[in-house]
């Protein structure tokens, strides 16, 4: 495994467009390949507001600091430059798409990452299709439902983890994926997300979470504390379980500190 | 995101098919509408003296009646009438083969991108250009089969009995100015007959377009569907760019006669300067169905309600439409069912597409009147607007004379959001890319009511419809 980091933010700023609301206030993250981080944070910390202004969402402006993906300067790329350079972001809240049927939304997917002229082989798509859902255990007429269309909660949730099976990214955020899971679901997402990392080991995730649970399930190498657009605290899988007992109160004391001084 | 009105400028809305072929129109009318030029129409057509007369009298009633004030804009309509053509004939005799039909027509096609296998189907087509069949072949087991697909000219010669019993009773020349204008320079357009129990699997397809600047189209076709048969028709068109305005007034009338099952699929793509006017009309007698399968994309201006007379008991009526609007452009599309009899029932489902300065309306009938008991009938209209300029609008008119009756009414109006486009370019689409697949989400409910190669027309010119709008 190279040393070079995947993803190196430093000191990222960014507010919603059009208005002065800054919700990220200076995010310093290295991850490097095959690494898996865990953000935790108490709600409307920013979490999610990370993962989309990495992912290049329109709502939100980089006001300040760098982002680099794989050598290059992320924050000069369109949203969809940067999935095609590896990025992935599975949502907290997935939007449906009415008459696109999964496997045509993937099949576009695919597609689009192909050079100008090739046509991506449709016996090998349906085969790698129906391969990753067997990993993930859906059966195959998920596929012919029209993207989150009517969805349950998890069924949105593990539609997420298809897609990112089956577009391989190099970095792979996971906002809140397990919230709405079930136990069971939340295993087979998991293993799902293991699996794919023994595939390919050079895959990096970024996990955000409220839970130790799914930690429990997909093992982080190092965990890091977001509390109002700022990472206050990194560590190593102890300092989720710390949060497990003691919640947010020191960090946001500690904030309130910083932002009196 | 980049926006550059530059690039809009050039004319994404612009219809693509920007040619002109050279061809030389053997005899034109002269401008305008009035006695001299029906007279004409009549000769030149060599017509028995009922239908001249029918033509006269449909004059007179087009002049009695004042232009709709309803639906579109036509303040400009008076003015493009004065100067266009009535009637354009482009070659002297119907062409019997597709060998026959003149390179400059087949160059036509060619440019309009038809796809081989469209052609091959052309063998049993009537391509309509211009005013006239220039094509026509049946295949042979339809006529070994008894099934007439002709020109309306030529059906009217070689059946009139059968023609004059039907033609008018459906759409009379005093239903709307429209239909009165159609009736008296109508010229152009297929006469089908589908015989007792004859069930067609190939639908009949008609590929016609206006090509001559500033020709006014007045297409008239009559189809009879007799007792227990079962047909599709299929009507494709486009038209080429001009920079003077257009005119097309179309009149469809279908006779299902009972337990008969006809449907009838328009996709209908016209330059921007279009004023498209279509009166399609269906008389749709006991257990028998008719559904319309209408798409609407260019013109200036299209007002087309497909609809369905339910006179006979247990008769059932569709319409399925899709309209597109883009910069210019007003959709005033929908439906009209009228139930005349006990338990018919009908359905309307009407998708439209604005974008830009387009102006999508959904206008519909439902109408039920005393005695038609357990009539049912649902509408459901849908607009998606591409941006924040689009606009739509609805028009329901409900009437109901009867108690024992259930009609239902549903709209919807989304916006392709910010968050859908997010998701998909998330996925690593194109911006353009991913508007287009949302589109083709939208419109995927009728799009898979189309045989497969109109379904891929219809996403492909939605797509050049599409290009650019993403700024
Ligand atoms: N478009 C927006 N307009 C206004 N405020 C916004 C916008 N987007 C985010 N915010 C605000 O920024 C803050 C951070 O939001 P974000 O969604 O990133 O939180 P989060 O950490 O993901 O929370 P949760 O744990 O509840 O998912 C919140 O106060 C939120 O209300
Ligand atoms: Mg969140």
């Amino acid at each position: 495994m190279s040393d070079a980091p995947i993803l190196k933010t430093a000191d990222l700023r960014a507010k919603v467009t059009d208005e002065e609301i800054e919700i990220l206030k200076g995010v310093d993250l290295e991850i490097r390949p095959g690494e898996i981080h865990a953000i935790m944070g108490p709600n409307g910390s920013g979490k999610s507001t990370l993962a989309k202004v990495l992912a290049g969402h329109p709502g939100y402006e980089v006001t300040g600091g760098s982002a680099f993906f794989d050598g290059q300067d992320l924050l000069e790329l369109e949203t969809d430059e940067r999935a095609r350079s590896g990025v992935f972001m599975a949502f907290q809240y997935p939007v449906a798409i009415p008459g696109v049927s999964i496997a045509n939304f993937l099949r576009t997917a695919l597609q689009a990452r192909l050079e100008d002229g090739d046509e991506l082989d449709l016996f090998d798509f349906q085969d790698i299709l129906l391969e990753r859902m067997e990993l993930l255990e859906m059966s195959p007429s998920f596929a012919e439902r029209a993207v989150n269309d009517g969805f349950s909660g998890g069924e949105k949730k593990r539609n997420e983890i298809l897609q990112m099976a089956v577009l391989e990214p190099a970095l792979a955020i996971m906002d809140e994926t397990d919230s709405g899971l079930d136990i069971d679901a939340l295993k087979v997402v998991a293993r799902g997300v293991n699996t794919l990392q023994k595939e390919r080991p050079e895959m990096a995730v970024l996990l955000i979470t409220h839970y130790q649970r799914l930690l429990n399930y997909i093992q982080p190498d190092f965990v890091h504390v977001i509390v109002d657009g700022r990472i206050v605290r990194s560590g190593g899988p102890e300092v989720a379980l710390s949060l497990e007992e003691g919640g947010y109160r020191e960090y946001r004391q500690l904030q309130s500190t910083v932002s009196a001084a | 995101m980049p926006t550059n009105e530059a690039v809009q400028d050039i004319g994404l809305d612009d219809y693509k098919y920007h040619f002109i072929t050279e061809d030389e129109p053997v005899f034109r009318s002269g401008r305008g509408l009035n006695e001299k030029v029906v007279r004409e129409i009549s000769a030149q057509k060599g017509e028995p003296k009922w239908m001249l007369d029918f033509r006269l009298k449909s004059l007179d009633i087009y002049n009695a009646k004042p232009m709709p004030t309803w639906g579109g804009d036509l303040s400009q309509l008076e003015r493009v009438l004065g100067d266009i053509f009535f009637y354009v004939r482009p070659q002297e005799r119907m062409e019997r083969s597709w060998d026959d039909v003149p390179a400059n027509i087949k160059e036509t096609f060619d440019r309009l991108g038809i796809p081989e296998a469209e052609r091959e189907i052309l063998a049993g087509v009537g391509a309509q250009y211009e005013s006239e069949m220039v094509y026509h072949s049946l295949k042979e087991e339809w006529e070994a089969q008894g099934v007439i697909f002709d020109s309306i000219e030529d059906g009217l010669r070689n059946h009139p009995e059968l023609f004059r019993e039907h033609f008018a009773t459906v759409v009379p020349p005093g239903d709307n100015k429209f239909a009165a204008m159609n009736s008296a320079v109508w010229s152009g357009g297929s006469f089908v007959y589908i015989p007792p129990g004859v069930e067609l699997e190939t639908p009949l397809q008609a590929y016609f377009r206006v090509n001559q600047e500033q020709m006014g189209q007045f297409e008239r076709t009559l189809i009879i569907a007799d007792e227990g048969s079962r047909a599709h028709y299929i009507e494709g068109c486009t038209a080429p760019v001009y920079s003077t305005e257009s005119f097309h007034s179309g009149v469809i009338e279908i006779v299902v006669k009972p337990g008969a099952h006809f449907r009838y699929t328009t996709i209908q793509n016209w330059s921007n300067n279009m004023y498209n006017l279509v009166t399609q009309r269906s008389l749709v007698h006991e257990n028998a169905t008719m559904e319309w399968l209408d798409g609407n994309l260019g013109s200036k201006l299209t007002m087309k309600y497909p609809s369905c007379f339910l006179v006979g008991e247990r008769a059932h009526g569709s319409i399925l439409s899709i309209a597109y609007a883009g910069n210019g452009q007003h959709q005033d599309t929908g439906g009209k069912v009228i139930h005349a009899a006990p338990r018919t029932s009908s359905s309307i489902v009407s998708k439209s597409i604005s974008k830009g300065s387009g102006r999508a309306s959904y206008r519909g009938l439902c109408k039920v009147y005393e005695g038609s008991t357990d009539a049912k009938s649902n509408v459901e209209c849908d607009a998606l607007l591409i941006d924040e300029a689009a606009r739509t609008d609805t028009y329901p008119y409900i009437e109901i004379d009867e108690n024992q009756s259930t009609v239902g009414h549903e709209a919807r109006v989304s916006k392709v959001g910010e968050e859908q486009i997010f998701y998909l370019m998330s996925r690593g689409m194109p911006e353009e890319e991913a508007m287009a697949l949302i589109v083709r989400g939208f419109i995927e409910p009728i799009a898979r009511q189309l045989p497969l190669e109109y379904a891929v027309e219809l996403n492909r010119l939605i797509e050049l419809e599409m290009e650019g709008s993403v700024g």
